[in-house]
């Protein structure tokens, strides 16, 4: 009964109040994801005025919070069109496959529980033994990566079956994007599976337990790299290439309007969320943290959107900061400073841990290492310059 | 380090409550002095309507958006000094585009532009102004206040002829000069400053800080009611017909002051 409450089911015994916990939660989770979006259009929008000397959302509800469900209902009455153009299936299609990955990304994050060692984050509710996490299934962390590549299909599928030029080209660029900034991400989550030897996302909070937070524990850089990279996967400012307005209107949105435009438009906000809880999750503890005295799940949850407002402010800090990179900068950020960035810092910490392992000698090993990443450097800095050069060369002769 | 310094720029606005922007039904800007709003019908100070019914504002509107009929004055109760007057006098506001040269064509200066902007429609018809509901005021000479219409405190003041007062058609003796007949609009204007001396004064005009008070243009032309002397041209011609001859004594002299508080 320890897990009972998981809509996988793993225990075997489903009784009524095993799947009753499982309604529960699904739809305690979806409402709370649903007013975090509420909440975090309204919260972009009055920072970023902020930022920009402007007021803001101010009439909808005090302070203008109400503003979001206003937006909604004001679309929901619209005309919802569909292009003669558009393959109708796929166009009707595509907006739940860029809703349904952002939200089942957030069911496998745990919002709170006891991770104290040996009891797995599970909490005590009502006499039932149940994690605060819609469902944690074993291959936890691939699980989110493989949402994310879904997503790519939503703003594809959306670009194409618009039948329209702009919304065609920014599908294209969608799926660019998403691709290269993949193995970044892959890549960054990888040290995270190397230092905590977890796939799951209940194990990988579990080891970070208190204070053992993976961002120091991986040493800083694979979270900026995971968190550059997730802002290119999601499409964040200053990576929303694909709906860069001056240049392809509204990008593979273009041709949606009314209930569908808002599910697409929910869909990039419950984005920034999602990725900021996988961020907190997987490199600043989750719901770990000191907890003061009383019921250690409430605390936990404190922790947890704690961190997470704090990381969605640096979200809205970076859009009300950066302007968006151009096409070629975007590639050239990821292939060229993400991907071995990371890959070498992966690389780093295994041989750290290996070394650890079998006692090397580290009056070798050091100088050594040093010599090959100089070496490595200096290799990809030539490669980089020579296709530079080729480049300039080729444009020469053109 | 440059891209940090970006982000220590916009987190330093943030708490700073200086904005660009304004709560805009409650708080308002200052409208341009010259902004072209909703039109008005002018009256003569005695109560007698402006327009003759000639027709030539429809004729230079490029929009197509007025539509006028004259009549002729029942020669005991007249509606203008004149023989005839705007007998049907519409403007389809759904395609008017505020361009002014009705303003300009209008010989009698019976219709100006208001600066108000703010008015809607729910239905095409309620879109087309009549002759009732252009025409100013007869007892104040203040536009009238349609129900679906924001006017603020002051606004209506400042309907008078904007154009004629500024534009010296070309004319360089006339730059920096008033060349406009008595009206019963508000807001008779000192002219801007000749073109040589645009560049020395503020570029707002002092008036716009005065207060107009009603019946004021009265005031000043009743003022000036002296013989008139031919408007000083170097060519000798004679100034143009029905133009004032003279400029009123509180608008001589420096051209940049407002219209002077008769009261002090």
């Amino acid at each position: 009964m320890i897990l009972g409450a998981d809509p996988l089911f793993e225990g075997g015994h489903v009784g009524f109040v095993v799947l009753l916990f499982v309604i529960v939660k699904t739809f305690i989770t979806f409402a709370l994801l649903l007013l975090a979006v509420m909440l975090m259009i309204w919260f972009e929008r009055k920072i970023i005025g902020d930022m920009q000397n402007r007021i803001g959302p101010n009439r909808a509800g005090p302070f203008g919070i109400l503003q979001t469900l206003a937006d909604g209902v004001k679309l929901m009455i619209k005309e919802d069109i569909i292009p003669n153009r558009a393959d109708r299936l796929m166009f009707r299609l595509a907006p739940y496959l860029v809703l349904l990955p952002a939200f089942l990304t957030f069911a496998v994050v745990p919002l709170s529980g006891n991770f104290a060692p040996g009891t797995d984050g599970v909490v005590k509710i009502l006499g039932h033994h149940t994690r605060l996490q819609l469902v944690d299934p074993p291959i936890g962390m691939l699980f989110v990566l493989a949402m994310g590549s879904i997503a790519v299909y939503g703003v594809l599928l959306a670009g194409w079956a618009s039948g329209s030029k702009y919304p065609l080209l920014s599908g294209v660029r969608a799926s660019a994007q998403m691709i290269s900034y993949e193995a970044a991400l892959g890549l960054s989550v990888a040290t995270v599976f190397l230092v905590t030897g977890q796939l799951t996302t209940s194990g990988i909070v579990g080891a970070q337990y208190t204070w053992g937070w993976n961002l120091w524990v991986t040493g800083l850089v694979p979270f900026i790299v995971f968190f550059i990279a997730s802002l290119a996967e999601h499409a964040r400012p200053p990576f929303d290439i694909i709906e860069a307005e001056q240049e392809l209107t509204g990008g593979f949105n273009t041709e949606y309007s009314s209930f569908r435009f808002a599910i697409f438009y929910l869909a990039e906000f419950m984005n920034a969320i999602t990725l900021s809880a996988i961020v907190v999750t997987l490199f600043l503890g989750g719901p770990n943290g000191w907890y003061p005295p009383g019921p250690e799940w409430i605390w936990g949850l404190v922790w947890f959107f704690g961190k997470m407002i704090v990381l969605l402010y640096v979200l809205v800090w970076i859009r009300g900061t950066l302007p968006r990179l151009r096409y070629d900068q975007l590639m050239d950020l990821g292939w060229k400073v993400l991907i071995p960035l990371s890959l070498g810092w992966l690389l780093l910490l295994a041989a750290v841990r290996i070394g650890d392992d079998r006692n090397w000698n580290l009056f070798i090993v050091v100088p050594v290492v040093l010599v090959m990443i100089v070496a490595v450097a200096g290799l990809l800095a030539a490669a980089i310059k020579v296709g530079r050069s080729d480049r300039a060369l080729a444009e020469v002769f053109e | 380090m440059g891209y940090l310094k970006g982000f220590l720029v916009s987190f330093a606005q943030q708490g700073k409550r200086q904005r660009v922007t304004t709560s805009y039904p409650e708080e308002k800007r200052p409208k341009p002095v010259r902004i072209h709003g909703r039109h008005v019908l002018n009256r003569y100070e005695d109560g007698m309507e402006k327009c003759i019914g000639c027709e030539l504002c429809a004729g230079v509107c490029p929009a197509k958006c007025i539509y006028v009929r004259g009549k002729d004055n029942d020669p005991d109760d007249p509606n203008s000094p004149g023989e005839r007057f705007g007998f049907v006098y519409e403007i389809n506001y759904l395609r008017c585009i505020h361009c002014d040269m009705c303003v300009e064509a209008c010989p009698t200066e019976a219709i100006t532009e208001s600066k108000l902007f703010e008015f809607s429609f729910t239905n095409r018809s309620d879109a087309i102004y009549t002759r009732d509901e252009l025409l100013v005021d007869e007892e104040t000479g203040r536009p009238q206040h349609l129900p679906w219409e924001d006017w603020r405190d002051g606004e209506d003041q400042w309907t008078s002829q904007w154009m004629r007062a500024t534009s010296p058609s070309g004319d360089a003796d006339y730059e920096g000069r008033v060349a406009w007949q008595a009206e019963r609009g508000y807001g008779v204007r000192a002219p801007e400053a000749a073109q040589d001396k645009k560049d020395d004064i503020d570029t707002e005009p002092a008036f716009m800080h005065t207060e107009v008070r009603p019946n004021q243009a009265k005031e000043i032309f009743a003022a000036s009611s002296r013989e008139p002397r031919p408007w000083p041209r170097p060519d000798g011609r004679s100034p143009m017909p029905g133009a004032q001859t003279e400029l009123p004594a509180e608008l001589q002299g420096d051209p940049q002051a407002g219209p002077r508080d008769g009261d002090d």
